[in-house]
């Protein structure tokens, strides 16, 4: 007996045309970073130019460092870029706070204690052995994050972070006491720095299980648009909540203990990213998630190619840079954010 | 119709809803009023599977809640509580766009863009539709929920407290839309509200309830009377009738 909201005449043709111009931003975008990429893969000590490459009968060595080192450092780049930008954004639907991701909460400090167990009890594991391990980490410890919430009776917006925050300490001073006692600080402490320098063929092809992951995300998409407006909300839509929370902490999970085993971590990165795509276009991840990946990718290649460039000859590691320019822009986006509600 | 039968909930040693037996009858506006903690919201959280009863059981058009897969019952009710914070920064057409999902999983149809596009128009959004959220007064942001919820096109729609927060005008405004809504699309609109007069004059069923229990319910004229409201409210309310509409006044 009820009668359809579409009862009425046929409304005006869907009024959802997007104006031409933002069509063509995103292509744009991505012709952007695909030069930032180009340009990533002739930064280095060793003279590798196109054109050294394209000569015939250009001395081998050329392209073994093409193709061993400069082209994996940019895929990778590029993959592990977009993809913690993602889980940052992936991360705060799911828990509803805006200011976490991965390297905030613990996750990527499990990836790290995981991989310094594995490294200590089976040194003989292939990569993606340890990869699995610190992966199961990962996971743990961001149940136990959000477990921790669910029992939280005052979940405000910064006791979210401030538990994260903590709980990420805890993890990382257990690392430290580990890593002392088998005398890894070091190991430690350069596997925890994001690092491409080290990233060559036959480690970086890791990566390319995060390009699935990410590409799982964002066929989910909506799904996660869903549950960052809350349970009942997902609820009424018929969406099991808990579940599409589940699904999507387990893909961060694997994501993140990916990209910290091959890369390290790259702090931050998860945290700006999304907080500046969501000020430009907002929350529907099936229109942002592209971007946030575009400018994820983009952030890591020029801070990766500035870190190349500052001291060149040698090289700041991209942990360092990342997490000084991040910590910048999270501080002028804090200001902005505090000064808008206030 | 929504039947409820014998149905409880209990918080610890606390029992919310007590062995609560109702009928709520297909089309129109019932509202279900009654004190702080009388078991309202959690009645209603129950019927939309928010949570669980008990004991008991609750069907929507024969259809089982308890029983029923979670996506067919959002093709046939829609709920909105107050959520208090969202985490994602949405435009209205986007909030909007999200009633379909039931129907059409994120892949929008011609008809479920007509569909979002009617229901902008019959909440007045239309100069609204790229605004976020988070830019919005609370009246509009209001607005914008319950045209999500329309958009949903269920048969029932459940509402606990839409009223909450609004201001006068914003109060009536919502009324006058639910209303349309009730006469219009021929919807049965189930709310919680807790201004009797607003209940009074726009309900065409009233349900009310004390400590967990249904204590009466029937149209205003039976429910909205001195006697029945002290029994409810524990205080001495004098009902008028104004231009038709009874008006307990209860300030003094």
């Amino acid at each position: 007996m009820t009668r359809s909201v579409t009862a009425a005449p046929p409304g005006r043709p869907a009024a959802l045309t997007t104006q031409p111009r933002r069509r063509a931003a995103l292509p744009l975008a991505v012709t952007g970073v695909l030069l930032l990429a180009v340009l990533s893969l002739f930064v280095g000590v060793s003279d590798v130019t196109p054109l050294s490459l394209l000569q015939v009968g250009a001395d081998s060595q050329t392209r073994q460092i093409f193709l061993l080192s400069r082209l994996p450092r940019t895929i990778s780049i590029v993959l592990a870029g977009a993809a913690m930008a993602i889980c940052g954004l992936v991360m705060q639907m799911l828990v509803r706070n805006r200011f976490v991701e991965p390297s905030t909460i613990g996750t990527t400090e499990a990836a790290g204690l995981g991989l310094l167990t594995v490294t200590i009890l089976a040194p003989g594991l292939p990569l993606i052995g340890k990869m699995l391990v610190a992966a199961m980490f990962a996971l743990v410890s961001t149940l136990v994050f959000v477990r921790i919430l669910r029992s939280l009776p005052l979940r405000s917006i910064v006791i979210v972070p401030l538990v994260g925050l903590m709980l990420s300490g805890i993890i990382a001073s257990i690392s430290t006491y580990v890593a002392f006692d088998h005398d890894l600080l070091q190991t430690l402490s350069a596997w925890m720095t994001g690092d491409f320098s080290g990233v060559i063929a036959g480690r970086y092809e890791l990566l390319w299980i995060v390009a699935a992951l990410t590409t799982a995300i964002y066929v989910a998409g909506d799904r996660f648009t869903v549950a960052g407006l809350g349970e009942q909300f997902t609820t009424n839509l018929g969406l099991n909540y808990r579940r599409t929370v589940a699904i999507g902490l387990f893909l961060v999970s694997i994501v993140t203990a990916v990209v910290v085993v091959v890369v390290g971590a790259l702090p931050f990165l998860g945290l700006i990213v999304p907080n500046i795509v969501s000020l430009a276009m907002g929350d529907n991840l099936r229109k942002s998630l592209p971007w946030v990946a575009v400018v994820g990718a983009a952030f890591v290649l020029v801070c990766d190619i500035a870190g190349r460039i500052i001291r060149f000859p040698y090289e700041i590691p991209i942990g360092v840079v990342v997490g000084v320019v991040g910590a910048g822009l999270f501080l002028v986006l804090l200001l902005r954010k505090s000064a808008r509600v206030g | 119709m929504i039947d409820i039968v014998g149905v409880t909930k209990t918080y610890g040693s606390v029992v919310v809803v007590d062995d609560v037996d109702l009928r709520i009858p297909a089309g129109g506006i019932t509202s279900i009023i009654g004190a702080n903690g009388a078991g309202k919201s959690t009645l209603i959280s129950m019927v939309s599977r928010l949570l669980t009863a008990e004991r008991g059981t609750i069907t929507v058009d024969g259809h089982d809640v308890a029983a029923t897969k979670s996506d067919e019952l959002a093709r046939r009710l829609a709920i909105l509580r107050q959520e208090n914070h969202l985490a994602a920064r949405l435009t209205v057409r986007d909030l909007v766009a999200f009633g379909r999902y039931p129907h059409s999983r994120g892949r929008l149809t011609t008809l479920d863009r007509a569909q979002i596009e009617q229901a902008i128009d019959y909440l007045d959004l239309d100069a609204l539709t790229d605004r976020y959220l988070d830019e919005l007064s609370g009246g509009q942001r209001q607005r914008a929920f319950v045209a999500m919820v329309l958009c949903q096109n269920t048969d029932y729609v459940l509402l606990d407290e839409p009223l909450n927060n609004l201001d006068m005008s914003h109060a009536v405004e919502m009324m006058r839309i639910l209303r349309r809504a009730a006469d219009e699309l021929g919807k049965t609109i189930v709310m919680v509200v807790h201004d009797i007069n607003f209940a009074s004059t726009y309900s065409d069923h009233i349900v009310a309830m004390k400590d967990g229990r249904v204590l009466h319910q029937g149209p205003p004229a039976d429910v909205i009377e001195p006697g029945p409201l002290r029994e409810i409210f524990g205080i001495d309310v004098a009902v008028h009738v104004i231009d038709g509409h009874r008006i307990g006044v209860y300030y003094s």
